[in-house]
């Protein structure tokens, strides 16, 4: 890679083989690490899961570590694509492909996950909300791999919820939305992140949305100034599968839906993160 | 553009043993189906969304058309020539043609090697599993109630005993 600046790395391949075949890239040369089996795992370590870049989506979709950890990971994995493809594709692979409607970058935004990639320099850490530069784009150096995502543990009282909408079951979401909530002694939002895919040029994070409810009771009402309030943030594409507004539309209805299931099930606070 | 050099690829597929130089740009779907003459493994649209030629890669299934030859390097390939013949078709082929599970037919061999897997690993006791995991394979015929009656039967007699993981299992050459 060093070598050779048109050098491309493939992992499963599942987003970067249809590129090739349809010659959208063309690199000159193409380095497999598909067989780096140590680049295979899921650890606990501390307070925190640390998932290998070469780890499969089956993989990680069946783990207990993960269920029991980071729930909402288990069930935002079972959106990402079709079994064949999980068979073969890489958590490393969609994160450094970077796909603003692929589950992983979202995750990776909502759970503020650390990225770990490595080159002949060296290692360094990128945090997540850092990493996505555009559609199709990251942080990473020409030279480097990403090697390892490290996402804190959920607490026990936090509250989550993900909900995607797709045109079929593992397609790409035309809009997805993921809360993670927490609740105060006085019954309000104490701590609340939130991040959505499919509705801008990369997965985001939903600040100014978070701002607006953190310290606040929840209510129906709250959550709908918090949809309404989509419209200043959110400038989604219109293509041949969604309109921009439709897109938008989805987007509120799921951040509704995604609060009232986080909040239900969030209990008081003893110790976030 | 300079001359690509050939890789040397070594590949067990349906039991036997395939060695040889091939291009490193070229498919798993097209090496089976050009170099082999396997043909039962057909290719759609040729970027991973039909389903069409999906193969088992030691035991998961798996889209040949976005898999390079040279990466099944060392690695077990088996095809739709795997299950039955024609005279003796396996219990789920048997089972697609009882429930017409097909029409046209082009669907098939991927339907049928994903079901494969689904039987050997997943528990199958709802049509939404069912379902879902028959979702990333297309039929635009849109037979889609005679697949899925065709696997939960099969799932059932395999719960039964009816039928052994053995008798849906990919079959190596010369064992039928």
């Amino acid at each position: 890679m060093q070598s050779n600046e048109n050098a491309k790395v493939i992992a499963g391949g599942q987003s970067l083989m249809p590129m090739l075949n349809f010659r959208v890239v063309q690199p000159a040369l193409l380095v497999d690490i598909g067989k780096l089996v140590e680049l295979d795992y899921i650890k606990e370590v501390n307070d925190r899961i640390v998932i290998g870049a070469l780890t499969r989506h089956t993989t990680v979709g069946s783990s207990q570590l993960i269920k029991d950890y980071i729930p909402v990971m288990h069930e935002a994995l079972k959106y990402v694509a079709h079994l064949a493809i999980r068979n073969k594709g890489t958590i490393g692979g969609s994160l450094s492909h970077a796909d603003p409607a692929a589950e992983y970058p979202m995750l990776s935004l909502l759970l503020d996950a650390e990225i770990y990639c490595e080159s002949t320099k060296g290692e360094r850490v990128i945090p997540a909300s850092n990493f996505f530069a555009g559609s199709l784009s990251t942080a990473l150096d020409d030279d480097e791999i990403l090697t390892k995502i490290s996402f804190p543990k959920l607490a026990q009282c936090t509250g989550w919820a993900f909900e995607e909408f797709a045109q079929r079951n593992g397609d790409f979401a035309l809009a997805a939305v993921g809360v993670l909530l927490s609740k105060n002694s006085e019954n309000k939002i104490q701590k609340v992140k939130l991040a959505a895919m499919g509705v801008g040029e990369t997965a985001l994070r939903l600040n100014e949305i978070e701002q607006l409810l953190i310290s606040k009771p929840y209510s129906d009402d709250l959550c709908e100034a918090a949809a309404h309030s989509l419209s200043s943030i959110l400038t989604p594409n219109t293509d041949l599968h969604a309109s921009a507004n439709y897109r938008l539309h989805l987007t509120g209805e799921l951040l509704k839906k995604t609060l009232k299931l986080a909040w239900n099930m969030a209990s008081v606070e003893t110790s976030y993160e | 553009m300079s001359e690509i050099e050939k890789v040397t690829l070594w590949v067990v597929v349906n039991g036997v043993v395939h060695e040889g130089k091939v291009d490193p740009r070229l498919l798993l779907s097209d090496y089976l189906r050009i170099h082999l003459g396997l043909t039962g493994t057909h290719v759609g649209c040729e970027h991973g969304v039909c389903g069409s030629c999906t193969v088992l890669v030691d035991g998961a299934s798996t889209r040949s058309c976005l898999m390079l030859a040279i990466q099944a390097n060392g690695l077990e390939i088996s095809t739709v020539e795997s299950l039955g013949s024609p005279e003796k078709l396996n219990p789920l082929q048997k089972a697609f043609n009882e429930h017409h599970g097909l029409q046209c037919g082009f669907c098939t061999p991927g339907m049928l090697m994903t079901a494969t897997e689904m039987l050997q690993k997943y528990p199958l006791k709802t049509d939404e599993e069912i379902r879902e995991l028959l979702s990333g394979n297309l039929c635009r015929c849109t037979g889609y109630q005679g697949i899925v009656d065709a696997v939960r039967e099969c799932a059932h007699k395999r719960d039964t005993g009816e039928i052994s993981i053995q008798d849906i299992s990919p079959r190596i050459e010369g064992s039928l």
